[in-house]
Parts: C-alpha cells; structure tokens; sequence
C-alpha cells in the first residue's frame, strides 16, 4: 500500500492539472516526488529552498493573489518553525490556504526528536479557524486533501506513515459512529483507529471516529456520551489536546473526559513507531486497560450516585 | 529638501500602460505634497513630526502619486499594482497619503488608534480599503510579496507591479533574507523592493544595504529619500529579469 505521503504526491498533482488555481510550495522536502507537477506547472509547483517561514510567506502572498496555495513538508518545519507567519499571513490577512504536513508525531522514529511534532495541532488550537484533518489511510488522506483544496478556508491536513488497515467514509466534518455500547464514547483519532479497535473489543463502549478533529463534532460526542457523558479521546498527538473540545462539548452535563496521546516528556528514543506507541500506552494492550479502568471508575460512581 | 513643484510636470515612462493614476485622473483638484502635513496633523495634534513619523513620506508619496497603478476604483482589481507596507509602526504617513488619495475620507485620521477607528497603530487589511496587508509583526512583508508576484505571474497578470516597504533595522529580520535570497535567483521581475534607510539597524550593514540584494542577483540602488525626482528615477529605472530594491536614505533615526 502506498503512504499518505505518496498519495499527497499524487493528488496534488492531479489537483495541479484539474485546477488552475491551485499553487503548490515546497521547501525542499517532497521535491523529488513533484518533479513531473513542475515541469508541466513551473509557475505553480514553487520550491522555496529550505526556508520554512519563506515556505509560509509566500503560500500567503499567493493567497492574496487569489489563488489557493498548497504548502508541505514536515510538520516540525510547516506548522512549529514558522508558526507566527502561519498566524499572521493567513489568519490576519484573512486569507485561506491549506497545509499540508509529514512526519506527524514519530515518523522518523531513528531521526529523534528533532522531526517529531506532537505539538503542532494544540498550536493550531491556538488560533482561529483552522479546519484540521487528520486521515487514518491513504484513501482518507487524498478525500480530505480534494476537500481541502475545493475549499477557500485554512485547513491543515496531517499526513502520517501509521495507517488503519481499511479505510473509512470520510465526509470532511463529522465523527463516524463504528459501534455502539453503554458505557464511554472512544473517539478514536485517524490512526489510532485500528489500536483502539482491537483495544475495545469486547467493552460495551461506543467507539466514534474521527477525521476531522477541528472543528470538533460536539453532536456526535454528545450523543454517543448517552447520560453518563464518560469520553475517551484516543490521539495520536499530543495528550489533552482535543480534551477542551470535549468539555466544551459536553459542560452542560456532568461529564469525564479522559484525554489519552503522545506524552509530553521528550522520551529520547530512537527505534520504530510501534516502539514509540507502546512508550506513550497507545498500543492495544496500554489502550484497553486505560480505557477499562476508566469505564470502571465510571461504573463505579455512577452506582454510588443511584 | 523636498521640492513639491516637480509635482506638476511628472513624465510617467509608464503612462502608456495605464491612464489611471491618481494624479493623472484628477487634474488641478489633486492633493499635493504639501497637503500631507495638514492631514498628519489630524492623527497627532502636531504640526512637526519626528523622523520616525515621516521617514517614509517622500517615497510613499511618490509611489502613490507617481508610479503605482492602483486608484479607489481599483482596489479590487486583479491586476493593479501592489503595494505591501511591511513596516507597519509609524503608520501616520502612510494614512495620510491614502486619504489623500481618496482611498478614504479624511475624517477617519481623527480617530487614529481609537477602539471604533478602522485606523491602527498599524494597518489592519480588513479593516482599511486599499490596504494590502496587515502589518506590524516585522519581516512578513517581504515574503508576502514574493508569494504575491508568484501568484500574479501564475495567473498571466504579469502588468502589475509588486512594491514592498521595509525599514533598514526591519532587514535583520531573518525572514528577509530568505525572500532577498529566493527572489533573486527566481528573477521575480515584478517585485520590488523599497528599504527606507534611516540607519536604525542596530549593527548597521557593513557594505551597504543594496550590496546584499546586489549579491542575491537583484537590480539595486541608493537614493536620497527625500529627493522625489532621484526617488522616482530609481523607481521606474528598467530591471529586465531581476528584481528591483531601491533604497531611500533619509535622516538617521537618533540623529
């Protein structure tokens, strides 16, 4: 199976054929996989060279030419490094573009902290306005980016190598419902789907899933919460950071959120993903004994109240 | 210094282009030079105005007065020129020659900074018509420009002309660099540059500032800022292939 990353290769190309006003800005990183896009589009395939806040700036001067740039690479370098031209040439200018990132959380896990970027969607939280997708497949991750680019708003699409086996019916806004159950509402983020399925098999929990973490599906959340308004929130980047969302969705009932991510502490380690997953308690095993003991305290207090 | 007569009998070597200049449309009714000091009045209760306040004034005028292609009417339209003011502290000259200009009414400078005023200490793009950018955050002009001459020239529009101002200490932004050192080699013809040098840069710039945009392959030169025909000369000097810096030496700052 391809990567999201290949697949952004591909549709963005496709999108650069299709669609006259869209631009594409790089920064080095994926040039060789645009090549092609360039020869055919040299006025819109641009690489900057390796200068991120350049990489912002000029996808921003190109949205206020009135047209709909596209900006990538590496969530560290896209959404970190340049994060005040990110506020203020798109959402002070009051322009639209999309940012599309790799690298997610622990890609590279051998390339250490330097390439990771837990961070870069509670970043995103602190400004206004930014739609944020975060796909679990290459499928999703190509639905979500022709949403994206169709759009005029700023949305960031975040590309990572950890995928779910099978992909979803993205729509662009809301939460899928996969299952049902009594007890916690498991929102389970791109992909960490597959580890939160296997986790929860079994539990009488709900499990929703979601694509589209910003804006935030209030409704589904407070449907599947049901009266105990328990909610897990399973993310593969930094923990808590949807854990406002939540309550915000839920603060006129009594509620529990547990937020459950990457850790904050730098773990300055090298090794695989699933090495780094299973260090943070994202793997099947961490997950279901996280989410039990929190569906059981749940249980608990809600027997002491009746 | 500043010799408000020249203004009667411009040749614009690029009148052939486009008739609609403000200073042509209007003939004999046009604001002048002078009139500027009137209108920055209204912000600052003050006549006189320090360095800081003016040192933009002579070229801002001569841009909007003389070369950039863009009136009220064409605000909107896609392919007029651009000007990007990316110092945006000290904002009151710029104000007044967009008053002055028409772009809107003189009235407004009154309530400069006010919490109902559309008029900031620096320009907010949607709150004032013909304002380009939002700016005030230093080293976000310059790259905001390459992306717009980019976008321009992917677009076919490539008639229009893109200005950026900067100041001298502005340029230690790091940001800079990499739009100085892009622009260059990517021969982005229609952006422009204009760097007002009023020696404000804490470490100065040994060799001069036009010698960095000179080392990126950019078209430049030096200019006394206050000289409106030596300004308008270096600003419609031709640069095939290269872009443009023009750097307008005024006053130094603590002097």
């Amino acid at each position: 199976m391809d990567t999201m990353r290949d697949r952004f290769i591909a549709t963005t190309s496709r999108l650069l054929d299709e669609e006259p006003r869209t631009a594409l800005v790089l920064a080095e990183i994926s040039a060789a996989g645009f090549e092609q896009a360039q020869r055919r589009h040299p006025d819109r395939v641009i690489n900057v060279g390796i200068r991120e806040q350049l990489l912002i700036g000029a996808g921003g001067g190109i949205a206020l030419s009135g047209m709909r740039p596209i900006m990538h690479t590496f969530a560290s370098f896209l959404v970190e490094r340049p994060f005040e031209q990110v506020k203020l040439d798109f959402g002070h200018q009051n322009t639209g573009g999309v940012l599309v990132s790799a690298g997610a959380s622990y890609d590279w896990p051998a390339g250490g902290f330097t390439h990771m970027s837990p961070g870069d969607v509670a970043l995103l939280d602190t400004l206004d306005g930014w739609t944020v997708h975060v796909p679990g497949h290459p499928d999703e991750a190509e639905a979500l980016l022709r949403h994206a680019v169709a759009g005029d708003d700023r949305v960031y699409v975040r590309l990572s190598q950890q995928s779910n086996s099978e992909a979803r019916p993205v729509t662009g806004d809301r939460f899928l419902t996969l299952r049902e159950g009594r007890g916690p509402a498991v929102v389970a983020v791109g992909p960490m789907l597959d580890n939160v399925l296997a986790a929860t098999e079994g539990l009488d929990v709900s499990v929703l899933y979601a694509t589209t973490v910003r804006p935030f599906d209030r409704e589904a959340v407070r449907a599947a919460a049901g009266g105990r308004g328990d909610v897990v929130i399973v993310e593969p980047y930094l923990e808590g950071t949807s854990t406002t969302a939540a309550n915000d969705a839920l603060s006129d009932v009594p509620h529990r959120v547990l937020g459950l991510g990457v850790a904050r502490r730098e773990l300055r380690r090298y090794g695989t993903i699933d090495e780094h997953l299973a260090a943070h308690g994202l793997d099947p095993v961490s997950l279901r004994a996280r989410i039990s003991a929190f569906a059981e305290q749940g249980a608990r207090g809600a027997h002491r109240r009746s | 210094m500043t010799n408000t007569a020249l203004f009667s009998t411009p040749t614009d070597v690029r009148s052939d282009l486009s008739g609609d200049r403000p200073g042509a449309s209007r003939p004999g009714s046009s604001p002048r030079f002078r009139d500027l000091g009137r209108l920055m009045a209204l912000m600052t209760g003050d006549e006189k105005h320090g360095p800081a306040a003016t040192s933009t004034l002579d070229a801002l005028w001569v841009l909007y007065d003389r070369v950039l292609r863009v009136t009220p009417a064409s605000a909107d339209a896609p392919e007029r020129d651009r000007f990007l003011l990316s110092k945006g502290h000290g904002p009151m000259a710029y104000y007044a020659v967009l008053a002055a200009k028409g772009f809107f009414p003189e009235e407004w400078l009154a309530g400069f900074g006010s919490y109902d005023s559309p008029l900031g200490h620096h320009p907010d793009r949607v709150l004032v018509p013909g304002v380009e950018i939002g700016s005030g955050s230093l080293g976000h002009g310059l790259p905001l420009a390459v992306g717009t001459a980019l976008g321009l020239r992917a677009q076919g529009l490539t008639d229009s002309r893109i200005w950026v101002l900067i100041g001298d200490a502005e340029l230690d932004e790091g940001s800079n660099h990499e739009a100085i050192a892009y622009a260059g080699p990517a021969g982005l013809e229609q952006l422009h540059t204009l760097v007002v040098d009023n020696a404000s840069a804490t470490h100065g710039w040994p060799g001069g500032i036009a010698s960095r945009f000179e080392a990126a392959g950019w078209s430049a030169q030096t200019v006394d800022g206050r000289d409106h025909e030596a300004l308008y000369a270096a600003f419609t000097a031709p640069h095939p292939g290269r872009p443009r810096a023009v750097v307008a030496r005024v006053e130094p700052k603590n002097a």
